[in-house]
C-alpha cells in the first residue's frame, strides 16, 4: 500500500514535470461529464494525442450551478471553456458579458433545428420524454391525456434541476397561454417533485410511478449497457422538447486559440462518437449511421420544440409562477 | 458558586477562541455571499410560506422523535439483554445515511411498492400513500429518532451507579425514580436534543422536497436554491441564509430556556448495577424497542438485501472513494473533538451559556448552499478552492458535528463540575491537571459517541463545496451520487451499502472505544 501511494506519488510528479512546458486548457464542465462514467475521461484523452496541450476537466455540479459558478468567478476566472450549460442558460450566460464569439463554421451539424449561435456550439443534444416500463397499458399520448389519465409520474423541481425546468420549457412551448391549464391537469399524477434527475429516475425505478420524466435516449441506456429492452418512452402528439447542449469560450481565457481548437474538435467524430454511451444523449455533430446500434430502436419524435434562448428567460419566472401555484393547490 | 469565581483555564479561553473562530465559519460565508449581492432584497409571501411550512414540519419531526425516543433510550437503560449492544450500535445507522439513499430505504419499506403495502394488499386494504407532510414526518423522524435515543441514552447512563444503589437499598418504587431520577434528567437533556433536531429538520430540502409531494413542501433551503440556482440573486440568498440564522437564535432561546442543569449525584464510576425492579417493565421496555428497532431496521434491511449483489463488482473507482471518505472521517473526528471539547468546558463553566450554545448550533441551522457559495467567495481569489475542496469538505463536517458533540459533552461536563469539580478545586488543584484528572475520565463516553458521530456523518456528507467545485477524485457519497446520475442504480445501491457499513463501523468503534472503560 505504502510503496504503491509512494510509486503513484512519484508518476504524479513525473507526469506533472512531462506536463509542465505545454500549455494548460481549462474547461469547465458539469460534474457527471467528468466522472469515470461520463465522456470525459476518453475525450480528454482523444485532445491531448493532438493538442500539445494538458486538458483539464473541472467539474462543478450541474449546468446552472456551471453557470454559477463562471458568474461567482467572473473575469478572474482560470476556465477556458464552459461546457455543459443547455439553451434555457446560455441568453443569462451571454448577458454576464463573459463568453466571446466561436468564430467558426459549423456545416456538419446533426441537430434536428438550425443552429446558428455566434457564441455557443452543441455538443450533444436530446428529446426530454416521459419514460415508462414497456408493458405499461395506455400509455398516454400527448399531455392532455396524460393529464386524463390515472398514470402517477414524477418530475423535477424547475428551480433546481435542468430537465426539470426543461418540461416547464415543453409545456410552455407546446401550449403557451394555456400552459397553466395543462399543470392544473396535471397537479393530481404528479405523486412527487425530485431535486433532481437522479432521485427522479431512482424513485421511478422502484416502482413509485409508472412515468418519470426523463429523455428518449434513456432506454437505450438499458438496452445497451444492462441488455434490458423493458423501458420505452413514451411519444407525444405535441412535440418534443429539445435540450441541446452547449460549450463557450470565455473572453478572460489566457489559450483562446487552444479554446478554438477545442470547439473544432468538439464537433469531430473522435469527440462525438465518445457521447452515445458515456452522456446517452445524441451527438450534435455525427451521422445515424454512425450511432451505436440500440440507437435505432428509439422514437424519433415528428416534431421537435425549443424555444429560443431569449424566449425561454422571458417566459421563464412566469411559467414558475404557474407551475407553482397549479401544484401548491 | 466556587467554579465562577475562577478565572478563566487555558482550556477555556481556548473555548473562548473556538466559539469565535466557528461564530467566523459561520458567519463570514454568509457575510461573503451578502457583499457579492448587487441588490438588496425583502421576503415575499412565498418565502414566509416557505417559513412557516419549514419551522412547523421541524417542530413536529423534533417533538414526535423526542417524545418516541423516551421510552426506548428508557427501555435500553434500564434492561439488560441479549443484543442490546448491537440494537445501541444500530441506532447510529439513519443518521448516518445519505438522504438520497435513506429515502430510498424508507420507500422499500412504506412506497407504493413497499412491504407495507404489499402486507395491506394480502389483507385486502387499501395502499397507504407515503407522499405529503406525514411522509416529511416520517422521514425526519426516521433520521433523528436514534440520535434522540442515543443522546438521552448517555443522559440515562451518567447516572452514577452509587445512586441506584442507595435507590435499591432504599427500596424506590417505579414512582421514586421517575421522581428523582428520570424527570431532573429529562428537564437537563430533552430541551438540547429537541432544539439539535429541529434545526436538522429546518435546513432539510431533498426530504422534505421528495417526499413533502410538491413545492407546497418549499423549505427555505429550497427557496435558496431557488435564489442561487434559478434568479442567481446572492442578495436573496444571504437574506434566506438569515433567516435560517433568526430561526435557529429563536429556536435556541426559546428551548434553552427550559433546559436547567441537574445534580444527580456524585458517584465512583463503578460498574452499573440492575435498575431497580427492571423486570417488571420488560413487557413494555420490550416493546418499545422492538418497535423502534423494527422501524429503524426495516429500511436498513431493504438496501442491505439491494446492495449485496452489487458489492463484489462494486468498481475499483468506488473502493478508491471510499478509502478517501474514511480517513477524511478520521480527521474530521479529531478536528470536531478539538472544538468541541474546549468549547464544552467554556459552556459548562455557565456563563453566556445561551450565546455561546447558539454559536455551537449555527453549524447544522445554516444552509449548506450559502456557506459553501460563501467559501467559495473567500477562497478563490487566494487558491482554486477545487483542490481544497476535500479539507473543506473536512473543516466543514467537523463544524456540523459540533452540536452533537456538544450535546453530549456539556451535560456531562456540568455535572462533572458540579460533583468533582468543587472537590478537585477544594484540593487546589487547577488548569489542565484539574481537567484532565477530575472532568476528562467522566467524558470518555460521551467522547467516544461525539467522535464516532463526528466522523460517521463526515463518511455520509455529500461536501458543501462539492455543490459547484467538486473534486475530481470525490468521495464515496460524492461517487454514488455520481452512479447514480450515469443510470448505474445498482452499483449506486452497492456503495451505498459500502458507505453504511463503513459509517456504522467507524461510529462503533469509536462509541466502543468510549464505552471500553465506562464498562469496567
Amino acid at each position: 500500500m505504502n510503496q504503491t501511494s509512494i510509486i503513484a506519488a512519484g508518476m504524479t510528479f513525473m507526469a506533472g514535470a512531462a506536463f509542465a512546458d505545454l500549455p494548460v486548457l481549462s474547461v469547465y464542465t458539469y460534474d457527471s461529464f467528468t466522472s469515470d462514467w461520463g465522456p470525459g475521461p476518453a475525450i480528454e484523452a482523444a485532445f491531448e494525442q493532438t493538442c500539445e496541450c494538458d486538458l483539464q476537466f473541472v467539474g462543478a455540479g450541474d449546468g446552472a450551478a456551471l453557470l454559477a459558478r463562471i458568474r461567482l468567478e467572473g473575469q478572474r476566472s482560470d476556465a477556458d471553456v464552459v461546457l455543459g450549460l443547455d439553451t434555457n442558460l446560455t441568453a443569462a450566460a451571454v448577458d454576464t458579458g463573459l463568453f466571446v464569439p466561436h468564430g467558426l463554421e459549423t456545416p456538419g451539424l446533426t441537430l434536428p433545428i438550425a443552429w446558428d449561435d455566434e457564441v455557443f456550439l452543441p455538443f450533444d443534444w436530446g428529446y426530454f420524454a416521459f419514460v415508462h416500463n414497456a408493458d405499461m397499458e395506455n400509455v398516454p399520448r400527448s399531455f392532455v391525456e396524460l393529464a386524463e389519465s390515472d398514470a402517477r409520474i414524477i418530475i423535477q423541481d424547475p428551480r433546481s434541476s435542468t430537465p426539470g425546468l426543461g418540461l416547464l420549457m415543453w409545456i410552455e412551448a407546446a401550449y403557451g397561454q394555456g400552459a397553466p391549464a395543462i399543470w392544473e391537469g396535471l397537479a393530481d399524477n404528479i405523486v412527487t417533485v425530485t431535486p433532481g434527475w437522479s432521485e427522479a429516475y431512482g424513485l421511478f425505478l422502484e416502482g413509485e410511478a409508472d412515468m418519470v420524466l426523463s429523455y428518449t435516449t434513456s432506454p437505450a441506456y438499458h438496452l445497451i449497457a444492462e441488455e434490458d429492452a423493458s423501458k420505452a418512452a413514451a411519444p407525444f402528439t405535441e412535440g418534443h422538447y429539445l435540450q441541446v447542449e452547449v460549450a463557450g469560450i470565455l473572453g478572460s481565457s489566457d489559450q483562446p486559440d487552444l479554446a478554438q481548437d477545442f470547439l473544432r474538435f468538439m464537433l469531430t467524430p473522435d469527440f462525438q462518437q465518445v457521447i452515445p454511451t458515456t452522456n446517452w444523449m445524441y451527438p450534435a455533430a455525427l451521422p445515424a449511421e454512425m450511432l451505436p446500434s440500440g440507437f435505432e430502436t428509439l422514437i424519433e419524435p415528428d416534431t421537435a420544440l425549443l424555444l429560443s434562448p431569449q424566449d425561454a428567460a422571458r417566459l421563464r419566472d412566469e411559467a414558475l409562477a404557474a407551475w407553482q401555484s397549479a401544484l401548491s393547490r | 458558586m466556587a467554579i465562577r469565581a475562577q478565572p478563566l483555564t487555558l482550556l477555556q479561553w481556548t473555548g473562548a477562541v473556538m466559539a469565535a473562530l466557528v461564530f467566523l465559519a459561520i458567519t463570514a460565508p454568509l457575510a461573503a455571499v451578502a457583499w457579492r449581492a448587487e441588490e438588496t432584497s425583502v421576503l415575499g409571501a412565498a418565502d414566509w410560506s416557505a417559513i412557516r411550512f419549514t419551522v412547523s414540519q421541524a417542530a413536529i419531526s423534533a417533538f414526535l422523535s423526542v417524545v418516541l425516543a423516551i421510552p426506548v433510550a428508557r427501555a435500553l437503560a434500564r434492561q439488560r439483554f441479549a443484543g442490546r449492544g448491537l440494537v445501541v450500535a444500530l441506532m447510529g445507522a439513519p443518521f448516518l445515511l445519505p438522504v438520497i439513499v435513506a429515502i430510498l430505504g424508507l420507500l422499500a419499506v412504506f412506497g407504493r411498492n413497499g412491504w407495507v403495502n404489499a402486507g395491506l394488499g394480502l389483507l385486502g386494504l387499501p395502499p397507504l400513500e407515503i407522499y405529503g407532510m406525514h411522509g416529511v414526518v416520517l422521514a425526519h423522524v426516521f433520521f433523528n429518532l436514534p440520535l434522540a435515543v442515543r443522546l438521552l441514552l448517555q443522559g440515562w447512563m451518567s447516572i452514577p451507579s452509587e445512586r441506584f444503589r442507595l435507590a435499591v437499598a432504599l427500596g424506590f418504587s417505579n414512582a421514586n425514580m421517575r421522581q428523582h431520577f428520570e424527570w431532573p434528567l429529562l428537564r437537563m437533556m430533552v430541551p438540547g436534543v429537541f432544539l439539535v433536531i429541529f434545526l436538522i429538520c429546518s435546513t432539510s430540502f431533498a426530504v422534505a422536497l421528495t417526499l413533502g409531494g410538491g413545492p407546497r413542501a418549499t423549505t427555505v433551503e429550497l427557496a435558496i436554491y431557488q435564489a442561487f440556482r434559478f434568479d442567481f440573486d446572492l442578495g436573496r440568498a444571504a437574506l434566506l441564509g438569515l433567516v435560517q440564522v433568526a430561526i435557529c437564535a429563536f429556536a435556541a432561546v426559546a428551548v434553552l430556556g427550559v433546559a436547567v442543569p441537574q445534580v444527580l449525584g456524585a458517584g465512583l464510576d463503578r460498574a452499573p448495577v440492575m435498575w431497580p425492579e427492571a423486570h417488571r417493565h420488560r413487557f413494555i421496555d420490550g416493546a418499545a424497542v422492538l418497535s423502534a428497532a423494527l422501524f429503524l431496521m426495516m429500511p436498513m434491511i431493504a438496501l442491505g438485501l439491494r446492495g449485496v449483489p452489487a458489492l463484489p463488482t462494486l468498481p475499483a473507482v468506488a473502493w478508491e472513494a471510499a478509502g478517501r471518505s474514511v480517513v477524511l472521517s478520521f480527521a474530521t473526528a479529531v478536528v470536531a473533538v478539538a472544538m468541541a471539547l474546549p468549547l464544552a468546558a467554556l459552556i459548562a463553566r455557565g456563563r453566556a451559556r445561551s450565546i455561546l450554545e447558539l454559536v455551537g448550533s449555527l453549524s447544522i441551522a445554516v444552509s449548506p448552499l450559502v456557506v459553501g457559495t460563501g467559501l467559495f467567495l473567500l477562497l478563490f481569489p487566494v487558491v482554486n478552492p477545487t483542490l481544497l475542496a476535500i479539507p473543506v469538505t473536512g473543516l466543514v463536517n467537523a463544524l456540523a458535528a459540533l452540536p452533537f458533540l456538544l450535546r453530549a459533552l456539556v451535560p456531562a461536563i456540568t455535572e462533572a463540575e458540579l460533583t468533582q469539580g468543587r472537590l478537585a478545586t477544594a484540593l487546589g488543584m487547577r488548569g489542565w491537571p484539574r481537567f484532565r484528572i477530575a472532568i476528562l475520565p467522566r467524558l470518555r463516553r460521551p467522547l467516544g459517541f461525539g467522535a464516532g458521530l463526528a466522523a460517521a456523518l463526515s463518511m455520509g456528507d455529500l461536501g458543501v463545496i462539492a455543490l459547484f467545485s467538486a473534486p475530481s477524485q470525490g468521495t464515496l457519497p460524492l461517487e454514488m451520487y455520481r452512479l447514480m446520475g450515469a443510470y448505474r442504480t445498482d452499483d449506486a445501491q452497492g456503495a451505498a451499502l459500502l458507505l453504511l457499513l463503513l459509517s456504522l463501523g467507524i461510529f462503533w468503534l469509536f462509541d466502543r472505544g468510549g464505552r471500553l472503560h465506562a464498562a469496567t
